[in-house]
């Protein structure tokens, strides 16, 4: 089964997650859908990951992506407490509006 | 033994001037006038005194000279100039006179400057004079004592700055006592005159050490036959140049206009200075200078020819003069002439004899000439006072020395009239007198040597005495012509016995070298080589007394007969017509050198300073080139082109380029999220892109 699918699919199906996640980071101005799409970007990182930890056969890169699902599960939690703190500030959470450090 | 520490006395005849002068001039302030006056003239007495020593010492031993090292002055490479002292039988000779007749003249000069001092209200003047009297006899004292001609011409320029000083004493006014600047020009004229004699004697020096390397007497008259063996032009260009200085100084042709207007001082000035010491300068120069000039005979030809001519020359001037002091001033000149005349021709012991007995004399005729002026002034000053409660008409200007405003005064001032008489008696040259000697002697060596020259000095000897009666006739006989005159009063015996020795002195000097005895050529024979005795010739003793006793009878036929009237012309100008105009005014050779010369001098003086320096060097080389070429540099070059072009240009451009590239890059930070995120993501592309594709 392994042999079925080749890795550049994989590879392939992580580039172009990769690229819609950083298309919706640039493109849209909803912090929610932006955070989104970084897990996006993230979780097509961690496929290119696991395909790589399977296609050589080693662990490193498993482990790696567990590394990261935490990581990214304590962004989303950080993230979300700044997009309250901004709501409440500008009674918004359109990002362009967040242009100048001050307040 | 002894007489060699007599000799090291002889730095002191120098000294005790100086010491003298140091006193009046430290001390002065807390002295009065007769203190200072004392003072000066006990400086000058010691001085005497030590060279009676000095004689004495001379006179006991060989007569040799001695000389006496005092202090090393210059060192430079090989050329080592000693001041040292010479004693010699001439030095001593000379110091003898100059400190004697100094003497006497200080003491005179005690109460002649006291009418001054009187009359002007401010002793400072007094100190002054005699600071400056007896800065005059150590400076003298060092041209006469000097071993080498360097101290010759340290001591000539000395006595000449005295002799500047001294004529400016009153330098404020002129000679009637009103403000001008007359008596500073006399004063001016005589040391400018007497520096183009300097240079004269300057270049014979300077001539001198190239050829002989030694400035010393000794050293100079040891190599002189030698040089000039190799050399012959060589020591008569010295000669000819000492000469110059010698005209300068001793107020020879052409250079003696400055004597006349150096009448202009105080009349003890006139009296030792301009007719007794340092007017003999340029005689003792040529006398002490006898191994050089004896070598040269064209030299001694010229000397005798400017001394004899400048001799008839003066006394046909001094003929047509009114002013007392002029008339002796003009008879000293053509007494200095015969002196050089005399020094001129190898007759050395008879110029330097006639040089003793003339400064006896004229130094007698100028100070009793001083008494009468003081008497005049005397008589003028009390008849001021009497017009006080009087009229007051009397007119401003009264020329105290003016002989048409004298006459009868001997009966007024009788100590002084006998003693001019005497004094006169000796300069006309009748027997025994001073003057009849010492002139005999000359005429008697001109004689047999240098016929041109005796003529000349025998219508120059005629024309003496027939002066000397016309001043005598006019000053002291007939009528007063002034109502100063009839007033006049004899002067203090502080003035009057100075004159009595000087009278005294103009008696007995001839027996310094009487004929038979020569006395004075056996004493001066042992410094001067070959003087031989002159021998009495009875043809020309009696030819020059029979002259000067014609020009005196003249003399009396024309003012002593019928005595000249208030406001008469002079009988001579009918007898001689414009002939004696040309004496009266001095053959126009003042106005003639203020054409040739002076106007000359001035005209390339304003030519130097508005062509030359004004227009030349201010408008063109400072203002033109300099100063805008600078400009041009600062402003064009400097300011404009590459301060405000170039480095201007260098920091504004670094500040618009900073601008440009600040404002360019500030648009990058829009403060948008997106956009950096987007510019995160290039960066990466980028870097990746460029790792993989490498």
């Amino acid at each position: 089964m392994a042999q079925t699918i080749p890795l550049s699919y994989y590879l392939a199906i992580s580039a172009v997650l990769f690229a819609m996640g950083a298309l919706g980071v640039l493109i849209r101005r909803n912090p929610l859908i932006i955070f989104m799409s970084v897990e996006l970007m993230l979780n097509a990182a961690n496929l290119a990951f696991v395909a790589f930890a399977r296609s050589f056969g080693v662990l490193t890169g498993q482990i790696f992506v567990f590394f990261v699902m935490t990581v990214s599960a304590a962004e989303v939690a950080v993230g979300l407490a700044l997009i309250i703190i901004i709501f409440r500030n500008k009674h918004s959470i359109d990002v362009d509006l967040m242009n100048s450090l001050k307040g | 033994m002894e007489s060699s520490g007599l000799f090291s006395l002889v730095p002191l005849i120098v000294f005790l001037p100086v010491a003298g002068l140091l006193i009046n001039i430290i001390f002065g302030g807390w002295m009065n006038e007769k203190a200072i006056g004392a003072v000066a003239s006990a400086a000058s007495g010691l001085a005497f005194v030590v060279a009676a020593l000095l004689g004495v010492a001379l006179w006991t031993g060989s007569g040799e000279a001695v000389v006496v090292p005092f202090a090393d002055w210059i060192h430079i490479g090989d050329l080592n100039v000693a001041w040292n002292f010479r004693v010699d039988t001439l030095s001593v000779l000379m110091m003898l006179v100059v400190s004697g007749v100094g003497t006497l003249i200080h003491i005179y000069a005690i109460g002649y400057m006291h009418e001054d001092v009187r009359f002007k209200n401010d002793i400072g003047r007094y100190r002054r004079f005699f600071v400056f009297m007896n800065l005059f006899i150590a400076m003298m004292m060092i041209l006469v004592s000097g071993d080498s001609y360097l101290m010759l011409f340290v001591g000539w320029e000395g006595v000449g700055l005295c002799s500047f000083l001294l004529i400016g004493f009153w330098y404020d006014m002129d000679t009637l006592g009103r403000p001008s600047f007359a008596n500073s020009n006399a004063a001016r004229k005589a040391f400018i005159t007497n520096r183009i004699g300097d240079l004269g004697f300057l270049i014979a020096g300077i001539t001198m050490f190239w050829w002989f390397k030694d400035l010393s007497f000794a050293g100079v008259f040891t190599q002189a036959e030698h040089i000039a063996s190799i050399a012959p032009g060589v020591i008569l260009f010295i000669t000819l140049f000492l000469l110059v200085g010698v005209a300068g100084k001793s107020a020879q042709l052409p250079l003696y206009v400055w004597l006349p207007d150096a009448m202009a001082g105080p009349t003890p000035v006139s009296a030792l200075i301009h007719a007794a010491t340092m007017v003999t300068a340029g005689v003792y120069l040529v006398a002490r200078s006898a191994p050089l000039y004896t070598l040269v005979p064209q030299a001694q030809t010229t000397v005798a020819l400017v001394g004899g001519i400048t001799a008839l020359f003066a006394a046909t001037i001094a003929v047509g003069q009114y002013d007392i002091k002029k008339v002796l001033a003009y008879s000293t000149i053509s007494q200095l002439g015969f002196m050089v005349a005399a020094v001129g021709m190898g007759a050395f012991v008879a110029g330097m004899f006639h040089l003793v007995t003339h400064a006896f004399f004229k130094a007698l005729l100028f100070l009793s000439a001083g008494s009468v002026i003081l008497g005049l002034e005397r008589g003028h000053h009390h008849l001021a006072h009497h017009d006080e409660h009087g009229s007051s008409s009397h007119e401003d200007v009264f020329d105290p020395s003016d002989m048409r405003n004298m006459g009868g005064l001997r009966k007024q001032m009788p100590v002084t009239f006998w003693v001019y008489l005497i004094g006169a008696l000796a300069l006309a040259g009748i027997f025994p007198l001073a003057g009849f000697w010492s002139k005999d002697e000359i005429l008697a060596d001109a004689f047999h040597k240098f016929p041109t020259v005796y003529w000349l000095l025998t219508v120059a000897a005629f024309l003496t005495a027939f002066y000397m009666g016309r001043q005598v006739w006019m000053v002291f006989f007939g009528k007063p012509r002034h109502a100063a005159a009839a007033h006049a009063e004899e002067s203090p015996k502080v003035i009057t016995i100075p004159l009595m020795i000087l009278a005294a002195l103009a008696v007995l000097g001839g027996s310094l070298n009487l004929p038979g005895v020569h006395s004075l050529t056996l004493w001066l024979e042992h410094t001067i080589a070959g003087v031989e005795a002159g021998e009495f010739n009875f043809l020309v003793a009696g030819l020059s007394t029979v002259l000067a006793l014609t020009a005196i009878a003249l003399s009396w036929v024309l003012y002593g007969r019928k005595p000249l009237a208030e406001g008469q012309k002079d009988p001579l100008k009918k007898l001689l017509g414009p002939i004696f105009t040309v004496f009266e005014r001095k053959y126009w050779v003042d106005e003639a050198y203020w054409a040739v010369f002076v106007n000359r001098y001035v005209d390339i003086a304003r030519f130097l300073a508005d062509v030359i320096d004004g227009r030349f060097w201010h408008d063109f080389v400072h203002e033109k080139v300099i100063a805008g070429t600078y400009n041009w540099l600062s402003r064009t070059v400097l300011d404009l082109r590459v301060d405000q072009q170039f480095i201007d240009a260098i920091a504004n451009g670094l500040g618009e380029l900073t601008k440009r590239i600040s404002s360019d890059l500030r648009r990058l930070q829009n403060g948008f999220v997106r956009s950096y995120a987007l510019a995160v993501l290039a960066g990466v592309v980028v870097i990746l892109g460029y790792l993989i594709l490498k």
